[in-house]
């Protein structure tokens, strides 16, 4: 679904990510991985279109996306959700879902079936109570679940989580690794950063490990906990 | 509940809209020319006022492109003024007003913050240098003498121009677009990625209240004389858009709309009134309703209403209640 040929970041002199390979077929849950600034965001902003690349490719369901802009790749079908959250504090909870439902497709969405699909998507994860209010009174947990809404309100095939279990209490952590699972079930392929290792442990069919911008590691979970490149990594040698 | 008293307050705004627009629309029958001329002033700072605030308003850019497009307008009143009607010249200074915007956005709007407010700033003066170039190496003029029009013919024409921006600026706020330009101020990088073509919109929208200063222009140059591009390009003009906003508020429509027709009135009382101490007066106004207003007019407006509304109201009623129990105990 997802394929990255030699995907390469330069700021300034120093490569953020080099030559990066990987792909991600259909229904997988693939973990990002790497101690800070290894270029796991990065590499999301490249797949969504927040960064140009500096060379390689990076292709869609066939289709070359490298290279576009952000709104138009959401609208072929990659959604993502943010490190930092990044909801529209003064606007309220259901307005924030409406936008990602009337402006996400290739196709036009009436208000009425916008405000439908914003509350659908908004008892998925579990915020129905909160519609009416200002996106800025959630607390932070509420936020990021706002903005996986968000997302899942441009009807995605592939979403991007970046850090979504960073800052959540252990229920809340629980919590977040059902709503991964039941997106999967939703048909839709995942590709998560996260430092909580019990949530790549558990959801993930796949690891990817980043180091210095490089891939170093790839494998089914119980294959990286194993891996002593990736021990070194993380614990020194 | 609540939906009931919104409902009806909204229809209390629709009435009493409409009862203003009867008398605006009569109003040449039964007032004088001087107030006529006023109230063309005022109509021209509210549309710059609103046209600013429907792209500055929610994206958070703060142009001060204002006086650029103002210029562009009334200088094509200026040129076109004596060889085309009015009405067309008017449409045609707007749509240079939209051109000149759509240029500057495409190569502006990725600046953000105050890197923008100062490129739209030089804007002004680029063009009026621009310009004075031109009339001292090719056409060896200084200035321009405009065609006068009859000041209730200009009346008419503000208040046609002034409606049909309110129109525009409501239909926006209530559209799709609206609530994306909003969203493009609280988060740029997460509204173009939940497929809103920021730029686009951005660029449009400029161009779009940038016509409405541009038909303006071309309309006020009218009640000049004589312009030069000193005169028509004057940096006040994108300034005042932004203090009547601040002052008038910027969280509903008819904030902008009031900000800019008290300040306006304000500015014509003061300099007739006290021409000595009235930038001193004007600047102590503005300090104060930075330092006290933040929301600005409706804000504080809003909130007096919030306050009848709820508490102290309810207080007071429960006292008299009370109060009118005891009598009536009294009385029996």
């Amino acid at each position: 679904m997802l394929e990255a040929a030699k995907v390469t970041k330069y700021f300034g002199g120093m490569a953020a990510v080099s030559n990066v390979d990987f792909s991600v077929s259909q229904g997988e849950i693939v973990g990002l991985i790497g101690p800070n600034g290894a270029g796991k965001t990065t590499l999301f902003n490249l797949i969504s279109g927040a960064l140009p690349l500096s060379s390689g490719e990076i292709r869609f369901k066939g289709r070359k996306i490298s290279g576009l802009k952000p709104h138009q790749i959401c609208r072929m079908g990659v959604a993502r959700t943010f490190q930092l959250v990044k909801v529209f504090g003064n606007m309220p909870v259901l307005q924030n879902v409406m936008l990602g439902s009337l402006f996400g497709r290739e196709h036009t969405v009436s208000p009425a079936e916008a405000v439908r699909e914003a509350r659908e998507a908004l008892e998925f994860v579990g915020l129905a109570e909160y519609i009416n209010a200002p996106a800025k009174d959630l607390i932070v947990g509420n936020q990021k679940r706002l903005e996986m809404a968000r997302a899942i309100a441009t009807k995605p095939e592939l979403l991007l989580l970046d850090e979504l279990m960073a800052g959540l209490n252990a229920t809340e952590v629980s919590e977040a690794i059902d709503d991964v699972k039941k997106l999967r079930d939703r048909g839709i392929t995942i590709i998560m950063i996260e430092h909580v290792m019990k949530a790549i442990m558990s959801v993930c069919d796949r690891i990817i490990v980043l180091h210095h911008g490089e891939k170093i590691a790839e494998g089914t979970p119980q294959e990286i906990a194993a891996s002593s490149k990736v021990i070194e990594v993380y614990l020194g040698e | 509940m609540n939906k009931v008293a919104f409902t009806s307050r909204n229809l209390y705004l629709q009435v009493l809209l409409i009862l203003v627009l009867i008398l605006l629309v009569a109003l040449p029958f039964y007032t004088s020319a001087y107030n006529i001329m006023l109230l063309c002033n005022i109509l021209m700072y509210i549309i710059i006022t609103v046209s600013w605030v429907l792209f500055s308003g929610p994206t958070g850019y703060i142009s001060l492109a204002s006086a650029a497009f103002f210029g562009v307008g009334i200088y094509t009143s200026a040129v076109l003024g004596q060889s085309l009607p009015l009405p067309l010249v008017i449409i045609i200074g707007g749509l240079f007003s939209f051109f000149l915007a759509l240029l500057v956005g495409v190569i502006t709007l990725r600046l953000r913050g105050m890197y923008f407010s100062i490129f739209t700033f030089g804007l002004v003066e680029l063009v009026k240098h621009f310009l004075l170039w031109w009339e001292i190496t090719k056409t060896n003029t200084r200035g321009r003498f405009v065609i006068l029009v009859n000041y209730i013919h200009v009346f008419y024409i503000m208040l046609a121009i002034f409606l049909v921006l309110l129109l525009i600026a409501y239909l926006i706020r209530r559209s799709k677009y609206g609530l994306a330009l909003q969203s493009i101020g609280e988060y740029e990088e997460a509204a173009a990625h939940i497929g809103i073509n920021v730029t686009l919109l951005k660029v449009v929208t400029f161009a779009v209240s940038s016509f409405f200063i541009g038909t303006v222009g071309a309309v006020m140059a009218t009640r000049w004389t004589y312009i030069d591009p000193v005169i028509a390009f004057d940096p006040f003009y994108s300034f005042m858009p932004v203090l009547m906003a601040i002052f008038g508020g910027m969280g509903q429509l008819y904030g902008p709309v009031i900000g800019a027709a008290i300040f306006a009135y304000l500015e014509e009382a003061l300099i007739t009134r006290f021409p000595y101490h009235y930038m001193l007066i004007f600047g102590i106004i503005m300090v104060v309703s930075i330092l006290y207003l933040p929301e600005g007019l409706i804000g504080l407006l809003q909130k007096l209403w919030k306050i009848i509304n709820s508490g102290r109201l309810a207080v007071y009623r429960e006292k008299r209640q009370k109060r009118g129990t005891g009598r009536e105990q009294e009385n029996a």
